[in-house]
């Protein structure tokens, strides 16, 4: 019963959230937060592997997202729905129920590949220097997109909401929501399991005493370049989801904005903790989410106390300036995030004792 | 054939032939030799600055020698990372102690098991059996030792909330996790009081008698090295300057005269 606890509430919210989407009542604007949700999780989590539990600081995540995303997209695109610029789709589209989670994988083999080419020259530095070389590769990676006329360059490129469609044609299923989830899931359990072995826990050990490590022969250089594979490999699958929830991609949305965004995400969770992460990351989108509610109603209010000339309004903009106040805060009250770097079990031992993860 | 001693037979665990290391200007360490045969127990003393923490750092791969080869067990170390030298049986503590003080105890020395880990990234992953096989392996051998150095009460514990003498003896059960061949301790009494370096000399003995390692040390204390070490060394400014038994060094002119000072000012 315990053993099968955790994978049966799994399947039965994966149950839910079929059977929510299919019978309507969970609308398409529910949807869409759950998958962006999702995708935030992912991105979280996997950045905080490295800035929390390996004490790096990369903040150049929306790079590898921007990998996965275009290689997922253009490889969905080549092979099952053609393009202006590529000809022809190379298999039918009925195919496409099935290679899905194929291009979401393909993108995130691509992404860690790129993080593969970032880590090796990281080695010897630390810290300041490797913000840096990822906010470097964060740049080099959209100059690259920008000046790539075939695949839209900086217009952005399209064809994946067909794509989408043409799966759910074949076999009637809300499939994007659905594959959200299994990544979602996916990537939590990936991470939990890596951090709780003794391999992983090397990672911890390289955030605290990176010569003790080597000296008790941790293989440092190995466990950072798996560590940071594997961050950037889950960006990638979240990039390649978030490509196929909008259906199209450009490279603004990976700019150094996203990169913070996510940094945001895992300073409010609290560095280190994984549950913190996804909690931030479910926390932050509600948030970034009700202020399509909460600054129209703030407009009226200002307006009704006269605090604003009539002719202003209070736009979508502030949101930008509500969020980094928020984060303003945090830092001044709660400067160890949510949960600090304790995970959910800390906090409630009843849980931990029930769910002994092994 | 001709009839050798027993002690030239035996492999060294650790042979140092002529090593320098200078540091720009500076030479911490000139023409270095020592060999440790298995289960020595040997002491390395001398002044502050004297370079005595420089070698142990070039034995365990942290710097790399000017010139000079070092082997362990009849491997050269030359130009292999520091967890390497570790995986051919170098161990150390360090001068101030260095735990993974956000690790439980228990975790301390089951990372220290990574050289002879046995399974890697998709083993941890997927939970192969391999990996069950060996974390359970790990996990028991981790509490085998714990129990012997008492600390198995203090498992889940985080070595930061533990004394500081506890934590000199959780470094060195760290160390030992890997099996070494050869341990180095650097200044194991630094920072203990009386009682506990009464302790720490009964431990190291212990642990001399019961692993199978050889035992090289750097300590200024110099009732512990006299009680302890079979042989010593002195290097004052990177130079050996003296070296034979406890008793010996006691009375060398050119010890006396480095830590004291010759009579003509």
């Amino acid at each position: 019963m315990q053993r099968y606890s955790a994978p049966l509430l799994l399947v039965i919210a994966g149950a839910l959230l079929v059977y929510g989407a299919k019978a309507e009542w969970l609308s398409l604007y529910v949807l869409s937060v759950l998958m962006f949700m999702g995708v935030n999780v992912i991105l979280a989590t996997s950045l905080n592997l490295v800035n929390g539990s390996m004490g790096e600081f990369s903040c150049g995540h929306a790079g590898f997202m921007c990998v996965g995303a275009y290689t997922a997209s253009i490889l969905g695109v080549l092979l099952f729905s053609g393009h202006k610029s590529f000809g022809e789709a190379w298999l039918p589209a009925e195919l496409a129920v099935w290679g899905f989670p194929l291009l979401i994988l393909a993108g995130g083999v691509t992404a860690a590949l790129a993080g593969l080419a970032v880590a090796i020259p990281s080695y010897r530095t630390r810290g300041d220097y490797l913000a840096i070389i990822t906010l470097a590769a964060n740049y080099i990676i959209l100059s690259v997109v920008e000046n790539l006329d075939i695949i839209g360059g900086s217009r952005g490129f399209m064809g994946m909401k067909k794509i989408v469609n043409g799966m759910e044609e074949t076999l009637e299923v809300p499939w994007l929501p659905l594959w959200v989830f299994v990544f979602t899931v996916f990537t939590v359990w990936l991470l939990r399991r890596y951090l709780s072995s003794t391999y992983g826990k090397g990672v911890m050990a390289i955030c605290q005493d990176e010569v003790a490590a080597e000296i008790m022969s941790v293989n440092t250089d190995r466990i950072k370049t798996v560590t940071f594979m594997l961050s950037s490999g889950l960006a990638g699958i979240a990039g390649g989801l978030f490509a196929f929830i909008l259906g199209y991609v450009n490279p603004g949305s990976f700019n150094i904005l996203k990169s913070t965004e996510v940094l945001v995400m895992v300073y409010l969770g609290g560095m280190g903790s994984l549950s913190g992460a996804v909690l931030a990351a479910i926390f932050f989108t509600l948030l970034l989410e009700s202020f399509r509610f909460v600054i129209p109603w703030l407009n009226t209010l200002v307006h009704q106390l006269s605090l604003v000339p009539e002719s202003y309004e209070v736009s979508q903009v502030w949101k930008w300036v509500l969020i980094p106040l928020l984060l303003i805060i945090v830092m001044q009250f709660r400067p160890e995030g949510i949960m600090g770097n304790r995970e959910l079990g800390d906090l409630f031992p009843k849980l931990k004792r029930f769910y002994r993860f092994k | 054939m001709t009839k050798t001693q027993p002690e030239t037979t035996t492999a060294p665990v650790l042979e140092i032939t002529g090593l320098t290391r200078q540091f720009g200007g500076l030479r911490a360490v000139a023409d270095f030799h020592e060999r440790l045969a298995p289960n020595e127990l040997v002491g390395l003393i001398g002044p502050n600055g004297a370079g005595k923490t420089t070698v142990f750092n070039l034995v365990s791969g942290f710097y790399q020698p000017s010139s000079g080869a070092i082997k362990v067990n009849g491997v050269d170390t030359k130009g292999l990372k520091p967890h390497r030298i570790t995986a051919l049986g170098v161990a150390r503590t360090f001068q101030n102690i260095r735990l993974w003080n956000e690790l439980t105890v228990l975790d301390n020395i089951r990372v220290a098991r990574h050289g002879k880990l046995g399974y890697g990234f998709f083993h941890a992953v997927t939970r192969s059996r391999t990996y069950h096989e060996r974390e359970h392996e790990i996990e028991r051998e981790a509490r085998e030792l714990l129990e012997v150095f008492q600390l198995d009460r203090h498992a889940d514990e985080l070595p930061k909330n533990l004394p500081y003498g506890t934590q000199r003896r959780l470094e060195i059960a760290r160390a030992l996790a890997g099996k070494p061949k050869l341990l180095l301790l650097d200044e194991p009494a630094a920072g203990l009081n009386s009682v506990d370096i009464q302790e720490l000399i009964r431990l190291v003995r212990w642990i001399h008698t019961h692993f199978d390692v050889t035992i090289w040390m750097i300590e200024h204390h110099m009732d512990v090295m006299m009680e302890l070490c079979q042989r010593i060394k002195v290097i004052d400014f990177g130079e050996t300057i003296a070296a034979g038994t406890p008793e010996e060094i006691r009375n060398h002119p050119a010890v006396i005269s480095a830590y004291l000072g010759d009579d003509k000012i």
